[in-house]
């Protein structure tokens, strides 16, 4: 059972295709990486699935619904789709617990003490716990990535989009954030995560997706892509990267 | 009434404080509550004006938006581009003519509503350049987990942006302490008003506005030293956090 589906999607910025024409589908309990150089659409992709980013043309198909389509109730099925960002992007005027409380509030109208009772229990999983009554701002990068997963965990997401999530944290900070990504991914979360640790994908993904230029050159599974990649570019991209 | 500039402030003081008393207490309580008001105006102009239709919204939506906008920037343009003595001098005398019900039962009312409207002008702006100053991920996050573009702004941005903008708005309400001495014309008995009077009444005017900058100095440099102190109070909750860490670390050592 496919969770997305992208048809033909195209996305311009002013004079710039970024995507050219990208088809993808999602299964259930997948864990897709998305690898390529800068530039090439990965991130715009991942912005483009819960529509952070409108596209030009194509459809994006979430669960059956057509995202794509002007009337469809996009914040709802928003909260379906958890998003983590390179830049964390908690939310700055809260604590660790309200950041991961007030979307469960404002959006799925939990109780105040549902949806603390439940942060709680996944900052917990995350290794937060002692961590519930910070303010955001004084964590480190790797526990804020932290705290952003789990905000976005508990909404009870049916897909988790990460977007570069290792990307601007300090070395030895990754590991932390990618053990809990490997964590989510071992209990059948499907996912979509944009990534430069390619040894996460090779361990992780159950397929990994090239894109160079705006246009998904090669797919397929980690063993293949890295072992034996057919397309001149990924091979560059490979020997640049590895 | 002593002739000297100084034995005249001083015969000013003793005689007539009752006079401005009453000047100060009204001068504080509009520009007070005038700020007030006209902050609580501005939480809704600010974001009427960065209002922003999206591919997504049906053409009525569009139109509707376009109009508060459209109105919202007319409100900030008139009351900024005016002066607010001219504003006091229409709003007074006009409402009246409007409808005879509607006029003001006390020159103090309209007094607080000029004050307010204006004070609601300045805020706004100042609020709109803190709300477009806010990282653009923060409502991306918010977005991303299902809140809508007004939920966004109220759990999300305006708090951050109000914090940002405490030392403007504050400095807003120092110049309203000033600028209701315009309020004069309108005959609100406020400190300018009570310092035109004991001038009056034995025709010697350097010495009673002396004591009327006095006055308008001590409530100035009070209220930046309340504000800064509010400011500091308001702030310190990451410099508290890291000091409960290092604690925390000290103790972990010991």
């Amino acid at each position: 059972m496919s969770v997305v589906k992208i048809d033909n999607l195209h996305k311009s910025f002013g004079d710039l295709e970024v995507l050219k024409g990208i088809d993808l589908e999602v299964k259930k309990g997948e864990v897709i990486c998305l690898i390529g150089a800068s530039g090439s659409g990965k991130s715009t992709l991942l912005r483009c699935l819960n529509l952070l980013e409108e596209p030009d043309a194509g459809v994006v198909n979430f669960e059956g619904n057509i995202l794509t389509e002007p009337g469809v109730n996009l914040n709802k099925l928003r909260t379906k789709m958890g998003m983590v960002f390179q830049s964390f992007n908690l939310f700055n005027n809260m604590n660790v617990l309200k950041n991961c409380s007030v979307g469960q509030m404002k959006v799925l109208k939990r109780s105040k003490a549902e949806a603390e009772k439940i942060a709680e229990k996944i900052l917990i999983e995350v290794g937060l716990g002692d961590f519930i009554f910070s303010p955001a701002r004084v964590l480190s990068g790797g526990q804020k990535q932290r705290v952003a997963i789990a905000r976005a965990l508990a909404m009870n997401p049916d897909i988790m989009l990460f977007d570069e999530p290792t990307s601007s944290l300090d070395p030895e900070m990754v590991g932390e954030v990618l053990d809990v990504m490997k964590k989510l991914a071992n209990q059948g979360m499907t996912m979509i995560v944009v990534t430069h640790e390619m040894s996460f994908a090779k361990e992780v993904a159950d397929r990994v997706v090239f894109m160079d230029q705006g246009v998904i050159l090669e797919i397929g599974k980690p063993e293949e892509i890295f072992a034996n990649p057919k397309e001149e570019r990924t091979k560059e991209f490979l020997n640049r990267i590895l | 009434m002593p002739d000297s500039l100084w034995g005249g402030v001083w015969y000013d003081i003793i005689t007539y404080w009752p006079l401005f008393l009453e000047g100060i207490k009204n001068t504080l309580l509009i520009s007070l509550t005038g700020t007030v008001i006209g902050f609580t105006l501005s939480l809704v102009i600010a974001p009427m004006r960065l209002l922003k239709s999206t591919s997504r919204d049906s053409l009525l939506l569009k139109i509707v938006k376009k109009i508060v906008r459209i109105l919202s920037t007319i409100y900030v343009e008139v009351l900024r581009g005016t002066p607010m003595i001219v504003q006091a001098m229409i709003i007074y005398y006009t409402i009246g003519r409007i409808h005879p019900a509607l006029s003001w039962s006390s020159p103090i009312q309209c007094g607080i509503f000029v004050v307010s409207i204006n004070t609601a002008a300045y805020i706004s702006e100042i609020l709109r350049g803190s709300i477009q100053a806010i990282d653009p991920g923060q409502t991306e996050a918010a977005r991303s987990i299902g809140m809508t573009s007004t939920q966004t702004m109220i759990y999300v941005v305006l708090p951050q942006a109000i914090k940002n903008s405490i030392p403007a708005i504050g400095n807003e309400f120092v110049i309203n302490i000033k600028d209701t001495s315009v309020l004069m014309v309108i005959a609100v008995t406020e400190l300018f008003f009570s310092a035109r009077s004991v001038a009056g009444i034995h025709y010697r005017t350097e010495e009673a506005y002396i004591v009327a900058a006095i006055a308008y100095l001590f409530m100035t440099f009070t209220a930046t030293r309340v504000l800064y102190w509010l400011g500091k109070k308001l702030d310190p909750p990451v410099a508290k956090a890291k000091t409960k860490k290092k604690l925390k670390k000290l103790v972990r050592r010991v």
